[in-house]
């Protein structure tokens, strides 16, 4: 099913290109345990990848890989939401994005582990164990800086008020979301909304930050048709090994 | 001639000699990972499962189970993987559980951490990190004898 192919690049490319991302931090981060706390999210992130681009594979047919498919794709192809290919900033603006998308990550995987499709449900059903520990702590993390010191405070609301227009586009439907939802093979994205909110006000009080009013939401990395500038540079690290010494193994 | 067969309980005894790559203390049956041991049709399946997606284990521990047994003798072999239904810490073995306890990492609770310090049994414990220095364990601390700790997490 074409629909479900273009989802379960969706699913993986948001969590190949956020892995990327965070994984950025290894070895920079403010403390030790945030540096191995970051690894380790990064890690899971990268192995929901393998499931997910190995299902999109698996349905594609053509005798692809996951590897493939992170590594031998250009931007164009590339599925993921924008919130995800942004720039990590400080260590506060990468727990708000992790945050943001935690907290739809969470219910978009609650959800499909009650999927139509067994292939989907496996994966979903492993992943959402591993995401209800990324939640637990971006959110902690964006609580405790939020209410933290002046400082800390006044960065946190400087991230939120970057990223929340980024925050949109996990809850809007195109045409492969409604087909989706009606063979009850993945939930659609607005009904997710509610309760994303619910969260995303709850945790952003208790950090005693301010939800920015406007709910201008930018779109088109999930269709691919319109990434940010930073997609290109994230592929150029991350692919240059097999672009340049193509089929290389360990 | 026909090699003989070993059965499935001594192979699930051979495995459980095999050490997990990360915590040499428990095997691979303690961890929960083999799921299912089957002869088909003269091939050994051996099925397995990993504890979390990204375990950079999981390779390690099916090359591991692998040349355990080819050094039995088994030369017709597969090794599935399996992801569902997704691993969990209640099927660590109790074996495994004692162990553990033993080797300094506290075993996980449905409490969602630890009962005692695996080092002096304190019972006066804070949370370091629910992440650590593999994916499936917490750093915490004992106020008692003031050491930290890995946790084995709940999943
Ligand atoms: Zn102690």
């Amino acid at each position: 099913m074409d629909a479900l192919h273009e989802f379960c690049l969706r699913m993986g490319d948001n969590t190949l290109v956020l892995g990327h991302r965070v994984s950025e931090w290894c070895g920079h981060s403010p403390v030790l345990e945030e540096d191995i706390a970051l690894a380790n999210t990064a890690l899971d992130l990268i192995g929901q990848t393998q499931m997910w681009l190995g299902l999109a594979a698996e349905i594609e047919g053509q005798g692809r890989t996951a590897d493939d498919l992170a590594f031998l794709r250009d931007a164009w192809d590339f599925r993921n939401l924008l919130l995800v290919e942004l720039p990590n900033g400080d260590f506060g603006q990468t727990m708000m994005r992790q945050f943001l998308f935690d907290t739809w990550h969470h219910a978009m995987l609650t959800a499909l582990a009650g999927s139509s499709d067994d292939r989907v449900v496996a994966i979903a059903a492993k992943a959402v164990k591993e995401a209800s520990y990324h939640l637990e702590r971006s959110a902690g993390t964006v609580i405790g800086l939020g209410d933290g010191t002046a400082e800390s405070h006044a960065r946190m609301q400087a991230a939120l008020d970057l990223l929340y227009p980024y925050y949109g586009e996990m809850f809007a439907a195109d045409a492969t979301d409604t087909a989706l939802a009606a063979a009850g093979i993945a939930p659609l994205p607005e009904s997710l909304r509610a309760s994303c909110d619910v969260r995303l006000r709850q945790v952003t009080e208790e950090a005693t930050l301010t939800l920015p009013a406007s709910s201008f939401a930018h779109s088109g990395g999930k269709t691919g048709a319109r990434h940010t500038e930073n997609l290109g540079h994230i592929l150029t690290q991350m692919q240059w090994l097999q672009r340049a010494y193509p089929g290389a193994t360990w | 001639m026909v090699a003989p067969r070993p059965d499935p309980v001594e192979i699930w005894a051979w495995l459980d000699a095999v050490p997990d790559p990360e915590i040499p203390v428990i095997s691979v049956v303690d961890l929960g990972i083999v799921r299912d041991v089957a002869w088909d049709d003269g091939v050994l399946t051996v099925t397995i499962t990993p504890t979390y997606s990204g375990c950079p284990a999981t390779s390690l521990i099916a090359t591991e189970i692998e040349s355990a047994l080819r050094a039995k003798g088994i030369d017709r072999l597969r090794i599935d993987r399996r992801i569902f239904p997704p691993w969990t810490t209640d099927w660590l073995t109790e074996k495994g559980r004692a162990r553990l306890e033993s080797y300094g990492i506290a075993p996980p609770r449905a409490a969602g951490g630890p009962e005692r310090c695996p080092r002096c049994g304190g019972s006066d414990l804070e949370r370091i990190s629910q992440f650590g220095s593999t994916p499936c364990k917490a750093q915490w601390r004992c106020r008692d004898c003031l050491e930290p700790f890995d946790y084995f997490k709940c999943i």
